[in-house]
């Protein structure tokens, strides 16, 4: 399949002399589920940020859907971005805000700034956002205010609007960091789902080392801000994962719940 | 276990507290404020009002010209307090750290509140007496930048504090400035802006008195007519009036909120 997303020695420098990530180079075909793990610091929101260019790259070259994004005005960074969903850890939502609303939000990008404010949106996009959240499991829930909410069903607010604006890439940094097992797996299985029967490619920021390697399609490893693993769940070692956090043998939270299988 | 870590805390708040109380006595003697006489000050001073300064019958005819200057003073309140709102609410948008258009035109219009933020009610009035001398303007004005001073900075730190993370996500969807503003900036943040505004218009009654008093305007004009004039009995009822005002207006504004949390 066709290669959505390409990064060549992507770099981000703060200040003189620290570097977040540097020298990130990989390709991401349409409709791939990619999880990126690495230690807290690592630079996994970073790299994440300077996908949809909340955060400017210092070096390099990002290439989505055929456009060089580093190189876009002010105008065609927003058209792009409609292109690209994101979901964060804390949800992100406007608490205050109905969950319809906060699912709506997801068109503003399309939007003219006075349809913007005013928050006119069309017959149709408010029967989309009715129909994703059914599919969601939210239609209940759908005139309530978002901060009555549980974690899990803020995430699937916030899934629901990134789904609104029809991407072609979901960007989720640590999307059930702050989520029990159960919410997690709901989650998780939601964006396993999107991937794979909406073609939406998925790249996914994870502390879970067990999620990434049971829901992606790809894992990539990263460490002090480079890349040291990028291959398929199954070809990675126990000794590369430990490369990857830095640790050793026994020491991840991750050795424990193996030695039970 | 290191018990000099817990010593040299413990040394650290008593040095402060030491300090403290050298510097307050050093400033004592210079100032040559005699303590004793403070205190023994306060009965004598209980002793006067309750013998001079009371509202009597003949001082219940002055009711309607007061209540005429109270009114006055209230709209002269509500309507300072509702456009400095305005204005303070746009260059808190311009200033702040989230919604900022431009890091020099934040910092300007975080300079400017300071500036009249920090000049002193009283010196604005001074200032205003020479262009408009003893009209309402004077005291409108001069209460209508202390408003505006004061609100920039409050709506500056509840929009940065409120609206953070919600602005993220709508920048990442591809909105516009100004639908992120109106759709998210404004429905987190209304409910503390309407209360720091409802605060301000408390606070505005009571200062538009010392107001009034260096301008001759409104409730505070009464007050130092009837007090350099020896007539205690109507000066005590113009206090009385204006207790009575503050608490109505912060009781319907305790209110106000309650509802709109």
């Amino acid at each position: 399949m066709s290669t959505l997303l390409s990064l060549s020695n992507v770099s981000k420098q703060y200040g003189k002399d620290t570097k977040a990530i540097s020298d990130i180079t990989f390709d991401v075909r349409k409709g791939e589920f990619v999880a990126i793990i690495g230690p807290s610091g690592a630079g996994k929101s970073t790299l994440l940020r300077c996908i949809n260019r909340m955060i400017d790259a210092t070096d390099g070259k990002v290439i989505f859907d055929n456009v060089d994004i580093n190189k876009v005005g002010k105008k065609n960074l927003r058209k792009i971005r409609t292109q690209i969903g994101m979901i964060f850890q804390h949800y992100n939502l406007v608490y205050r805000s109905t969950v319809i609303e906060n699912v709506l939000h997801g068109r503003l990008g399309y939007k003219s700034t006075v349809a913007g404010m005013l928050g006119m949106y069309s017959q149709q996009e408010k029967e989309q956002a009715v129909q994703i959240l059914k599919e969601l499991g939210l239609f209940e829930h759908m005139y309530k205010r978002t901060d009555q909410l549980s974690g899990g069903q803020k995430q699937r607010v916030g899934i629901a609007r990134a789904l609104i604006q029809n991407p072609k890439l979901m960007l989720c940094d640590e999307p059930i960091a702050s989520l029990d097992p159960s919410a997690s797996k709901i989650i998780m299985d939601h964006l396993q789902d999107i991937a794979k029967n909406k073609g939406i490619t998925v790249i996914c920021n994870l502390h879970q080392v067990d999620v990434a390697l049971r829901y992606a399609d790809r894992v990539i490893g990263v460490n002090k801000g480079r890349i040291i693993f990028d291959g398929t769940p199954s070809s990675i070692s126990a000794e590369k994962i430990h490369e990857i956090y830095g640790s050793d043998f026994g020491d991840l939270i991750f050795d424990t719940g193996e030695s039970h299988e | 276990m290191n018990n000099r870590f817990f010593l040299f805390r413990r040394f650290r708040t008593l040095s402060f507290i030491v300090l403290l109380v050298v510097i307050t006595y050093v400033f004592m003697i210079v100032t040559e404020y005699d303590v004793s006489k403070s205190f023994t000050a306060i009965p004598k001073a209980i002793e006067w009002g309750t013998t001079n300064f009371y509202p009597n019958a003949a001082s219940l005819e002055k009711l309607p010209d007061i209540l005429l200057k109270l009114r006055e003073t209230v709209l002269m309140s509500f309507a300072s307090a509702t456009l400095g709102a305005l204005f303070a609410l746009i260059f808190a948008i311009m200033g702040s750290e989230t919604t900022k258009i431009h890091p020099i035109l934040s910092r300007f219009t975080r300079m400017v509140a300071t500036i009249f933020r920090n000049i002193d009610l009283s010196v604005w009035s001074m200032i205003l007496l020479l262009s408009f001398s003893n009209s309402a303007y004077t005291g409108y004005f001069a209460l209508f930048f202390g408003t505006f001073g004061f609100l920039t900075r409050a709506y500056t730190e509840t929009i940065d504090e409120v609206s953070n993370s919600s602005v993220e996500a709508l920048r990442a969807t591809g909105a516009s400035y100004l639908s992120i503003v109106s759709q998210s900036v404004l429905p987190s943040s209304l409910p503390q802006l309407m209360s720091w505004l409802l605060f301000m218009i408390e606070n505005n009654i009571r200062n538009a008195t010392l107001v009034g008093i260096l301008t001759g305007t409104g409730i505070g004009f009464s007050f130092n007519l009837y007090y350099k004039s020896l007539n205690y009995p109507a000066a005590s009822l113009v206090v009385v009036v204006i207790i009575i005002a503050v608490l109505a207006v912060e009781y319907s504004s305790n209110y106000v909120r309650r509802v709109m949390m």
